[in-house]
């Protein structure tokens, strides 16, 4: 349906867009995402012949975006702005009924209402068609929008930030529509700023990152990539959303960059703990040996941690082995409670260790010594005085110590 | 038929209206006349065109004698009612003339605002945003001050013309104008013309006065062949401009979206454009830079019948015919006869801000 060919546009000097190939074929939902400035708004543009490609080409159903007049483009192809704001007093209803301009002459000016009622009906916004529309909700009007261009009965449909002035119940609902008229064979490209949104309701994301797509494929796929993490310039985590079962991205832009190496062994909740701490303080993190299925297997998973396991109720032989591997190269080792942990303490000299008390909470320990029982900032102090104080600094990381 | 059907009814109303106040109209000032014996002198009046021949006249340039074809065209009158000669001679000879032409003017320069207004999607705009006002001024001052032996409505058409299209140009980078550039190249524009209008002022000595009520718009000695021109120039660019109410109506959602529905943005904005200018420029080429009319007509009509421009052209086009033909009738019947321009002002910006302060106007 849309299909744009190695496109490039420059705006003066800067260059905005470059050797872009894009298509998204009828039923397919299509995510566009990136950072601000990516140049999503301006592809969307191309797209829909707003802004001539400075090369390459734009095609709607095989015809060249170029020969076809603004008019003929507005049949196939309908653009849901992302300025949600009307100017003007017009109803609703009038303002929907624009949608049938590429459809009608210029001297007709009767109401061919089939269309439009459609458009109200589908949008559920029937009972809108005679406020006006500045007295609108921002939620009302977006879905005035999108009556807007179904009334123009296109093929494809263009959004730009669909959900941005949205609640969150509207942006479900303003989605799962598109998501709808997906489904009946239309074609959907949006550029939508929530990475979560994008995966839940498309069928494919495209990356936009410095006008060029670092990446495109399946949400989780994309959201995996390392290239989301370059083009956001962020680090991000990507969990599974335990209700809607689609991937979620955190973004962990305040986590310090610190260039020691932490070993955690011992899986379970104090492990997680560990794990989690240490890495949200910035460190580089190795884990195991833990069990199979233990939880700190799947964190590690989530946040690109090499950890070693071994099957569970057996001895950890093999894994143990790569657990003192790592846990050697390590500036520090951390052991906690949990299972398997033990093993790594009694070979090698670990001084930190964290222990599961009562409810979940967690005492870090030092040199057998309690330190606090605000044991996430506590295990940090711990572990970072330990590496100030050398005791196994054997890599010239940047806390190492001052000698 | 919604829209067609509210637009009819609405435009057949105020065409009545319009009607109405051009008959009561006639009838009034130093010589009385009565309702229906202006009813039988207007029919008298009314004629149509009957036959049209080419011919050469001789036109004085730079001292030069050059024949320029000119088109004659012939009226036959369609009725012919028993009145008095004096009373057919008062309505039909010295105040139709001038109430028609009041009637056209107002007509134009209300469509022209309507048109304005939307295209730039401010309040602010009225006919002359784009300098014709201030051009036609320039042509006109020049004929009077300096006794120039061009007619005076021609140079003051041609003037506006070339006003605005110089304004347009300005405005225009890579075949696209941007409304905000296109504003304030008009601005600048007016403020020029306005120190030449005033340079040309100063020197117009002994014209001074007749300058000076030009400037304020006016319709004294208003003759039938100026309303042969301006009638049908108006009519015309009316029509045209209507036929593109709709492409108005998108264009106010801005341009973005206008050409996602389909518009063309930039023939649509030179179409909007031109039409505006000439039909201004026919109207203040006859009767001088009558301000607020086009201002505060549309903005009273889009009160009343929103702001669908399909609607709203037609009716501000007849609503401001009204007040034209309403403001002139004071300006000539009062106790002292005044330029009309100064009653629009005074009439139109106390009811104004009347209806400001009855009914919140925050956008257009």
């Amino acid at each position: 349906m849309i299909r744009v060919d190695s496109a490039a546009r420059t705006f003066g000097e800067v260059s905005v867009l470059e050797d872009i190939d894009l298509r998204v074929d009828p039923g397919e939902f299509v995510a566009l995402v990136g950072p601000n400035g990516a140049g999503k708004t301006t592809l969307l543009r191309v797209i829909n012949g707003l802004l001539d490609p400075d090369e390459g080409e734009v095609t709607l159903d095989g015809d060249p975006l170029s020969e076809l007049s603004s008019r003929a483009v507005s049949r196939r192809l309908a653009t849901v702005p992302q300025d949600t704001h009307v100017g003007f007093s017009f109803r609703a209803e009038e303002i929907i009924e624009m949608g049938r301009t590429p459809h009608r002459s210029r001297l007709d000016w009767s109401d061919d209402g089939d269309p439009v009622e459609a458009a109200l009906e589908r949008t559920e916004t029937t009972h809108l068609r005679d406020r006006r529309v500045d007295d609108l909700s921002g939620g009302e009007r977006q879905r005035v929008l999108l009556a807007r261009a179904l009334a123009q009965e296109p093929d494809a449909l263009l959004l730009d930030e669909p959900t941005a002035s949205l609640d969150i119940n509207h942006q479900v609902r303003v989605l799962n529509l598109v998501a709808d008229l997906v489904e009946e064979g239309r074609a959907a490209l949006a550029a939508i700023h929530d990475l979560d949104l994008a995966a839940r309701f498309c069928d494919r994301l495209v990356l936009l990152h410095d006008g060029t797509i670092a990446a495109q494929g399946p949400p989780e796929t994309v959201l995996r990539d390392s290239q989301l993490a370059d083009a956001f310039e962020t680090e991000t985590a990507v969990t599974r959303n335990p209700v809607t079962g689609t991937p979620t991205v955190a973004a962990l832009s305040d986590r310090p960059d610190r260039d020691s190496h932490v070993h955690v062994a011992g899986g379970g909740e104090p492990g997680v703990e560990a794990v989690r701490s240490l890495w949200k303080a910035g460190f580089d993190v190795t884990a195991g040996p833990v069990p199979a299925g233990d939880a700190v297997v799947s964190l590690c998973d989530q946040l690109y941690i090499e950890v070693t396991t071994a099957p569970a109720f057996r001895q950890p032989g093999e894994a143990l082995d790569d657990a003192l591997t790592n846990a050697r190269a390590a500036e520090a080792v951390v052991v906690t409670d949990g299972p398997g942990g033990q093993l790594v303490a009694e070979a090698t000299d670990s001084t930190v260790q964290v222990r599961a008390e009562g409810h979940g909470s967690v005492a870090a320990r030092v040199d057998g010594g309690r330190v606090d029982d605000t044991a996430v900032p506590a295990l940090v102090t711990a572990v970072t005085e330990q590496l100030d104080g050398g005791i196994r600094s054997n890599s010239p990381g940047k806390n190492a110590p001052h000698k | 038929m919604r829209v067609a059907t509210r637009a009819v009814v609405w435009s057949g109303g105020l065409f009545a209206l319009l009607c109405a106040t051009i008959l009561v109209s006639a009838g009034l000032g130093p010589v009385r006349v009565d309702v229906p014996t202006v009813a039988r002198a207007t029919l008298n009046t009314v004629a149509v065109p009957a036959g049209l021949s080419v011919g050469l006249s001789d036109a004085a340039l730079a001292g030069l004698s050059v024949p320029v074809p000119s088109v004659d065209v012939s009226y036959t009158g369609l009725f012919s009612f028993d009145v008095p000669e004096t009373e057919q001679l008062i309505v039909g000879r010295l105040r139709l003339p001038r109430i028609v032409l009041g009637a056209v003017v107002g007509f134009g320069l209300s469509t022209a605002g309507t048109v304005m207004q939307g295209f730039f999607r401010n309040p602010m705009a009225d006919p002359s945003i784009i300098g014709v006002s201030s051009g036609a001024a320039v042509g006109a001052v020049a004929v009077i001050a300096f006794s120039l032996s061009a007619p005076l409505q021609a140079a003051a058409f041609a003037s506006a013309i070339v006003t605005a299209f110089a304004v347009y140009v300005i405005a225009t980078e890579n075949g696209r104008t941007p409304v905000a550039t296109l504003l304030l190249a008009g601005v600048a524009i007016q403020t020029f013309l306005g120190a030449a209008i005033s340079y040309m002022l100063l020197q117009s000595g002994n014209s001074m006065e007749q300058v000076v009520v030009w400037l304020m718009g006016h319709l004294s000695n208003s003759q039938w062949s100026e309303v042969e021109i301006t009638l049908p120039l108006t009519v015309l660019l009316f029509v045209a401009l209507l036929a593109y109410a709709r492409d108005l109506n998108v264009m106010l959602l801005g341009e973005e979206d206008a050409h996602a529905l389909g518009i063309d943005v930039e023939w649509t904005k030179r179409i909007l454009l031109g039409g505006s200018a000439v039909i201004t420029a026919a109207g203040v080429a006859v009767a001088g830079p009558i301000g607020f009319v086009g201002l505060v007509v549309p903005h009273v009509m889009r009160l009343i019948v929103g702001p669908d421009h399909r609607i709203l052209i037609p009716t501000s086009a007849l609503a401001g015919a009204t007040f034209l033909v309403l403001a002139d009738t004071v300006a000539r019947a009062g106790p002292a006869e005044v330029p009309v321009g100064i009653v629009t002002a005074a009439v139109g910006a106390p009811f104004f801000l009347f209806l400001l302060r009855q009914r919140e106007v925050h956008s257009l």
